[in-house]
């Protein structure tokens, strides 16, 4: 089977969700790109997007009318060359409608699983839950005669375990998109011995025509990505609650948030992190990750409080990010909840106290828009990193030591076998997490 | 026209500012005035000047694709709106692409010379109401609509950069971007000190270099230009008095605060064919040189130019069209500074198209009052010296692609 045969007949399940629609987005234009090939015309091209959410695939239509509207838009030069045989077309604008329903229209929005039984190709992104995904899994594939591929997005759960629980044969890879799918370049891909050369090549082609950067992932519960931020937030966590002596709960939050973004001069902070992935999702995967990693405890007790009070973060179906440890107005965070008051408490309260007990910023600090977006990047970093180094301050110390143990996770991953090489570790933080710099560097050496 | 009839004038012009990308206050996402807000404000601008409204005979509006970027035609009933003292006075619109503000000024000259006084005239276009993908379908139409399905993406940057590559073809790739990229940096330059510029607030302390490092790139733009070689998207309105001698006495206007039109041309190419050859402008040669031999002067006569520069390659070519350089010669004219605002011909005080912004259907009228501001010492920061020895200013507003031309030639008051 081709590519593009492969291609003609796909799945995605849990289309409707954060990473699904991500997903079903780029493979309904990259199927539609192949439909457009002179030599494809009038074959079949089909995406089923599966979920069990019917208002959530009423959304999903209108996110994809969007989303290709605005992919369609950048590419009109190419576009205008696709369509050149169609005499009807003639402007941009009528050439982009007819682009957003040709994408359109191959997409079955679909609540039945199904539908899955006829496609070649299951892109898999249903709750981080390996019993549920090993019972799904089992069932397409004792339906479906085809013997398909099934390309999880699971960022945790080692794929040779749902390789064998399911019975697939080695039919099974990591495909681990990063969120929004749409935007963010980074793909960790997890391959097991069992799968075939072509499979792999498949993948790799796939992932490059979605001109996605790929990155080798061990098949070890967390991979790279998760590997080290679940290690990382535990981290942050612990010198958090090391804080609460001296500080209350949302004051302790408020520093290490600080630290974590201003100082490591990242896109968000720790738990601003942790909002933006759910608290429940990062519960979820540290669960997953705790048992194979039996010399570690990666588990957090603060997260279980929060939970179990409902204070669980994440993002509403339009993008905007819910309240979690900290509460947000229009996107920034304003208000740190307090565990032992259970509200939120304006930042503004007990900023100044805090902010002065860390000391300033050096003076060469500048914020990560700028950094990250500066042609001198490099040297940018390497100032401020120096200037933290020689700084006796509170903040600069507690910045040392978050640096210090980031690097170490990374060279964890490394040594450990998870990621194959430092570059692979400081790519996926690069690409998948938009920090300006990898963990292992030698900033503070 | 042969020579003119009588003495016509032009006085209190006024300039909006021209909004669009570069400008700080602008923001795409935001709700923004409209076509009332800026016809409004230019023409009570000039209504100030000149005594208010009732000194107003007749009105004339040009403008180009109110129709599909603001779902608006019939542009002449929004001339009462301006005063109530417009209320039941002539007024008409006209179009000619981007020379439609130069073809209002020219209505408003043969008004004039029909026997109107004094003559409002105003020049509008607000196309950022929707992204330049789909603009560039809109302005397409200054093309012929036969065209646009062979057409590129972006139509006219292509039409031009397609001038731009002949003439790399013919005279060197390097030794042609150099003249662009001096064209593109005098833009800017200018457009700094010029408060109501789109480029006011660029602060690229070398633009000359980013221009010429920019390479075109045909895959997400075109072939042979750059987006810096193109004039920008831009909102805005000018307006502009156009006087006879009682007119300007009706209005309490001083000669010496008013510019004298002694020449005028218009010039059209078929819009059904190609240029004969695409490294030279013959419409605005034709329109330039009889405009210049109507007013009886010569282009050395000349104190400033306000040609229209929709491209860097547009300003090449009529720089070579009005005879200042050779064929070929023209990028090298530019790139030595010629046409820079202290060079042998300062063109595009304010930074022309590419630098003040291109209103598409406003921009003549703007030129005429760029060309009025210096030769009457109104233009700030940015004014010119103007001597004796050349008192003239001449503006080049073109059409379509070397399709229509309008071009005038204005005399400061001795």
């Amino acid at each position: 089977m081709t590519y593009d045969e492969r291609m003609q007949k796909v799945s995605v399940l849990g289309a409707a969700g954060k990473m699904g629609s991500g997903i079903l987005l780029l493979t309904a234009v990259e199927m539609c790109n192949l439909s457009l090939k002179p030599e494809n015309r009038g074959k079949s091209f089909v995406l089923y997007a599966i979920d069990i959410s019917e208002e959530g695939l009423n959304g999903l239509m209108k996110y994809l009318k969007v989303q290709i509207r605005r992919i369609a838009e950048k590419k009109m030069v190419w576009l205008r060359e696709v369509y050149a045989h169609r005499a009807d077309l003639i402007e941009n604008g009528q050439i982009i409608e007819e682009y957003i329903f040709d994408v359109m229209n191959l997409v079955r929005p679909i609540t039945a699983i199904e539908a899955a039984f006829n496609s070649n190709l299951i892109f898999e992104a249903i709750a981080e839950n390996q019993d549920f995904k090993v019972k799904i899994f089992k069932k397409i594939d004792q339906n479906n005669q085809g013997k398909p591929w099934i390309f999880t997005n699971t960022s945790s759960i080692p794929i040779s375990v749902l390789n064998k629980e399911a019975g697939l044969d080695g039919r099974i890879l990591g495909f681990h998109f990063y969120n929004p799918p749409a935007v963010q370049h980074l793909v960790e891909l997890i391959t097991i011995k069992e799968n075939t050369r072509q499979m792999k090549e498949f993948a790799i082609a796939y992932a490059k025509s979605l001109k996605k950067v790929v990155v080798p992932s061990n098949d070890f519960a967390g991979f790279i990505g998760n590997g080290h931020f679940m290690r990382d937030a535990l981290h942050c966590i612990a010198e958090a609650e090391n804080l609460m002596k001296e500080f209350s709960f949302a004051e302790s939050i408020y520093i290490i948030n600080k630290i974590s973004q201003d100082y490591l001069v990242r896109p968000m902070g720790i738990f601003q992190l942790i909002d933006y992935v759910g608290i429940d999702v990062v519960r979820f995967i540290l669960a997953v990750m705790n048992p194979y990693n039996p010399s570690e405890n990666l588990h957090s007790p603060l997260l279980d409080s929060l939970f179990d009070l409902n204070v669980k973060g994440g993002q509403n179906s339009d993008g905007s990010q819910k309240d979690g440890l900290l509460k947000y107005e229009k996107g920034k965070p304003v208000a740190v909840f307090d565990l032992q008051k259970r509200d939120y408490i304006s930042i503004s309260e007990f900023s100044a106290k805090c902010d002065e007990y860390l000391g300033a910023l050096p003076e060469k600090w500048q914020p990560w828009k700028s950094v990250n977006f500066s042609k001198n990047k490099e040297e940018l970093l390497k100032a401020y990193f120096a200037a933290i180094k020689g700084m006796d301050t509170v903040g600069a110390q507690l910045a040392k030591v978050c640096h210090n143990r980031s690097a170490q996770i990374g060279k964890q991953l490394v040594n450990s076998g998870v990621a194959n090489s430092d570059e692979d570790v400081n790519t996926v933080l690069l690409t998948g997490f938009y920090h300006a710099y990898g963990p292992i560097n030698n900033y503070l050496q | 026209m042969k020579k003119m009839q009588k003495k016509i004038y032009m006085a209190a012009g006024y300039n909006t500012i021209s909004m669009g990308t570069g400008r700080k206050e602008f923001n795409p996402k935001k709700e923004r005035p409209g076509l009332e807000y800026y016809i409004t404000e230019a023409g009570r601008g000039t209504l100030a000047q000149i005594n208010g409204a009732v000194n107003v005979d007749e009105s004339v509006i040009g403008n180009f694709m109110a129709s599909r970027f603001n779902n608006q035609g019939h542009l002449a009933g929004f001339i009462p709106m301006i005063d109530e003292g417009l209320k039941f006075k002539p007024s008409i619109r006209v179009e000619a692409a981007c020379a439609s503000g130069g073809m209002a000024l020219i209505t408003g000259i043969k008004n004039v010379l029909a026997g109107a006084d004094t003559v409002l005239t105003i020049g509008v276009e607000v196309q950022n109401t929707m992204k330049a993908i789909y603009g560039a379908d809109v302005l397409a139409g200054a093309g012929w609509y036969k065209k646009r399905k062979e057409g590129h993406a972006y139509f006219f940057p292509d039409q031009f950069g397609k001038r731009a590559g002949a003439y790399f073809d013919k005279y060197g790739k390097d030794y042609t971007r150099k003249g662009l990229s001096r064209w593109y940096a005098n833009a800017i330059e200018n457009a700094r000190l010029c408060p109501t510029a789109q480029e006011y607030h660029n602060t690229n302390p070398d633009p000359e270099s980013t221009c010429f490092k920019m390479e075109p790139n045909g895959k997400s733009f075109v072939d042979y230009l750059n987006v810096l070689d193109c004039s920008k998207v831009s909102d805005a309105a000018s307006a502009i008095a156009i006087l006879s001698e009682t007119g300007l006495i009706k209005c309490g206007i001083d000669r010496k605060d008013a510019v004298e039109v002694v020449g005028f041309a218009t010039s059209e190419r078929n819009i059904t064919l190609e240029p004969s050859d695409l490294t030279v402008m013959e419409t605005i040669k034709d329109a330039a040189h009889k405009a210049l031999a109507n007013a009886g002067v010569s282009i050395h006569d000349l104190a400033t130019i306000e040609t229209h520069d929709c491209f860097t390659i547009a300003g090449i070519l009529s720089v070579e069209a009005l005879g200042f350089a050779k064929p070929g010669e023209g990028a090298d004219f530019v790139f030595k500074g010629n046409t820079a605002r202290n060079g042998l011909i300062p063109i595009n005080t304010t930074g022309g198209l590419i630098g003040w912004g291109h209103p598409t259907g406003g921009t003549g009228v703007h030129q005429a009052v760029t060309i009025w501001e210096q030769l009457t010492g109104r233009t700030g920061e940015a004014q010119i010296e103007i001597s004796e020895k050349k008192p003239y200013g001449l503006s080049i507003n073109m059409g379509g692609d070397d399709v229509s031309v309008v071009t005038i030639v204005y005399k400061k008051e001795l």
